[in-house]
């Protein structure tokens, strides 16, 4: 069984849900897929800050 | 000169007392009137509650920083509020109890000019039996990471529950600790960073992982939710909160107002008026926040505390406290200036202000037991109304009635939350999530209540070394070192 599929079985409620497969896991702890994430989210976080202030 | 004192040094007082110190100069007093001698920066206690930092590295002590600053530190606690005076002064002040500075049990009057109210929650373990000690004090059955003495208390916990997993199979639970808490996401942070170092101290499989909370449904965090932008679909924070608690192999229990906690047993009420039990052998249970019990009184030395502050404790504002129902609730009602409406040389920051009602969907039992999620006042919007505070203080001192009163409303306020589960650079992921803005305006952002441009969430490193930027930034901040003012709330 593939790593992502194993918690579907374990209860009725993660049967329901979305459970993230090997890419999205790779993508989560891809140094360089990061790099770029993290250049996104600060620019993101800093927009919002200059419109709370 | 005029004389402004803040109580509290935390995140919004500290700020407040800070900036206002810079922008009046040696002309003007500050005064900070705080029980704690440390500053902590609150968001890596969960760090520090599985034993990734130690304490030492979330706190650093205030009496040196104030020294620089030129800010009079009173290591101390209010106690009331006496905004018109006492019989033979008009002059106002309030009454402190010294907590050290080698007077501790020492009263003192100071008198003011102006008064911020910063004192944040107090942790209200005790409106749950079994939680508290009765004292006021968390009990002893649960553990907390409210403040960085709880976290090393938590930690050690947590190790001595590794340790007996190795050869049994054991449960945890991590949540809520009554029907009306905010602060989910701490405990959100908690659950995942417990299953990262359940994970590597390789007793995962024989540890039971689950989730007790007031909300709703998973993914509220005290904001009636939030919908993201996400793979190029517009999805609630529900899908995206299940998603990682079926992806960790976490189970939930949803709608739940503990009412009662025995040792290694929690007995809490659902929404659907169901009762239910909840076994454990280690619990991080959060408790209900309140107001810190200031008193007021007027010139005559009658009570005036319901005057200034609401029944939960936290103090009045200019917010629009009149009861309506959810579907009439608007952005408007929500505070713009933090300013009391009786006695306008007095201002609330940060958890301190009374809000004009949740912001998650109120939501009853049966049995009449309101089971909801109280709205957060995160450390970005706290910041921001202590610095916004300081600039109309600073301000009224300096320009007198033509002073300009600073506006901004959780409305118009974003905040940046980062959930991280583990610490290790390489190995830990991280929830990083915008919202913008907390409170929903409906009128404004028809559909989610929120910009969807700016209100986004997604795990991975990314944010897990931004939570480390964080940390580094923000004590560095509070230590008011070179460049401090540049560093945004
Ligand atoms: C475990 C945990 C994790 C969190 N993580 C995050 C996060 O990742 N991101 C985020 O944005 N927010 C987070 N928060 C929330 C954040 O810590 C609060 O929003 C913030 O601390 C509120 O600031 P405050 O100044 O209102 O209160 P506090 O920071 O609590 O400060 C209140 C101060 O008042 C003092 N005080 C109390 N009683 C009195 C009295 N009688 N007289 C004078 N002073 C008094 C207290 O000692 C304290 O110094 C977290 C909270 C917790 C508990």
């Amino acid at each position: 069984m593939k790593e992502e599929e194993v918690n579907f079985g374990k209860s009725d409620k993660f049967n329901l849900t979305m459970i993230p497969g090997k890419f999205a896991r790779f993508l989560r702890t891809c140094v360089i897929w990061q790099f770029i994430r993290f250049l996104v989210i600060n620019v993101k976080m800093i927009i919002v800050v200059g419109k709370s202030h | 000169m005029a004389r402004l004192i803040v109580m509290g040094g935390g995140v919004a007082g500290h700020t407040t007392a800070t900036f206002a110190k810079k922008w009046l100069g040696s002309e003007h007093e500050v005064v900070v009137v705080t029980p704690n001698a440390n500053w902590n920066w609150i968001p890596s206690n969960i760090w520090v509650g599985v034993g990734q930092m130690k304490k030492e590295d979330v706190v650093f002590p205030l009496a040196p920083v104030y020294e620089k600053a030129g800010i009079d530190y009173r290591q101390a606690k209010a106690v009331s509020i006496h905004p018109e005076g006492k019989e033979g002064s008009d002059k106002q002040f309030i009454t402190i109890e010294y907590t050290g500075q080698g007077k501790e049990g020492q009263t003192e009057e100071l008198e003011y000019d102006y008064l911020v109210n910063a004192t944040g929650p107090k942790l209200n373990f005790d409106a749950t039996p079994g939680l508290g000690d009765g004292n006021g004090q968390i009990g002893p059955y649960t553990v907390s990471v409210c403040t960085a003495d709880h976290a090393v208390h938590a930690n050690s916990e947590l190790r001595r529950i590794f340790e007996k997993a190795k050869t049994e199979k054991l449960k945890i639970l991590v949540g809520t600790g009554h029907g009306m808490c905010t602060c989910q996401g701490a405990a959100f942070e908690y659950i995942f960073n417990i299953e990262h170092e359940a994970k590597k101290a390789g007793v995962r499989d024989n540890l039971e992982i689950k989730w007790i909370s007031n909300e709703a449904f998973l993914g509220d965090f005290g904001m009636g939710g939030l919908h993201m932008k996400v793979g190029g679909y517009v999805v609630s924070s529900k899908l995206f909160a299940e998603s990682l608690y079926a992806e960790r192999g976490v189970d939930w229990i949803l709608g739940a107002h503990v009412n009662k906690v025995e040792e290694g047993k929690v007995h809490y009420e659902q929404l659907d008026g169901t009762m239910g039990e909840e076994e454990f052998d280690f619990a991080m249970l959060i408790p209900p926040f309140a107001g810190v019990g200031l008193k007021a009184y007027a010139k005559d030395g009658s009570d005036i505390t319901d005057t200034i502050f609401a029944p939960n404790g936290f103090m009045k504002v200019d917010a629009d406290y009149t009861p309506k129902p959810y579907e009439e609730w608007k952005a408007s009602d929500w505070p713009r200036k933090y300013q009391n409406p009786t006695y306008s040389n007095m201002f609330a920051a940060g958890i301190a202000f009374a809000p004009p009602h949740i912001i998650s969907k109120p939501a009853k039992s049966p049995n009449g037991t309101p089971i909801n999620p109280t709205p957060p006042r995160t450390g970005m919007p706290s910041g921001i109304i202590g610095k916004a505070v300081a600039e109309s203080v600073c301000s009224l001192i300096k320009d007198g009635d033509n002073g300009h009163i600073h506006e901004i409303s959780m409305a118009e306020m974003g905040a940046a939350c980062v959930a991280s589960a583990g610490k290790g650079v390489f190995d830990g992921t991280a929830a990083a999530m915008t919202v913008y803005p907390v409170v929903p305006d409906f009128e404004k952002y028809p559909g989610t209540g929120r910009d969807t441009d700016y209100t986004f969430g997604e795990i991975g490193l990314a944010g897990h070394w931004i939570k480390h930027i964080l940390h580094y930034l923000f004590i560095y901040k509070a230590k008011l070192k070179p460049g401090w003012t540049l560093i945004p709330e």
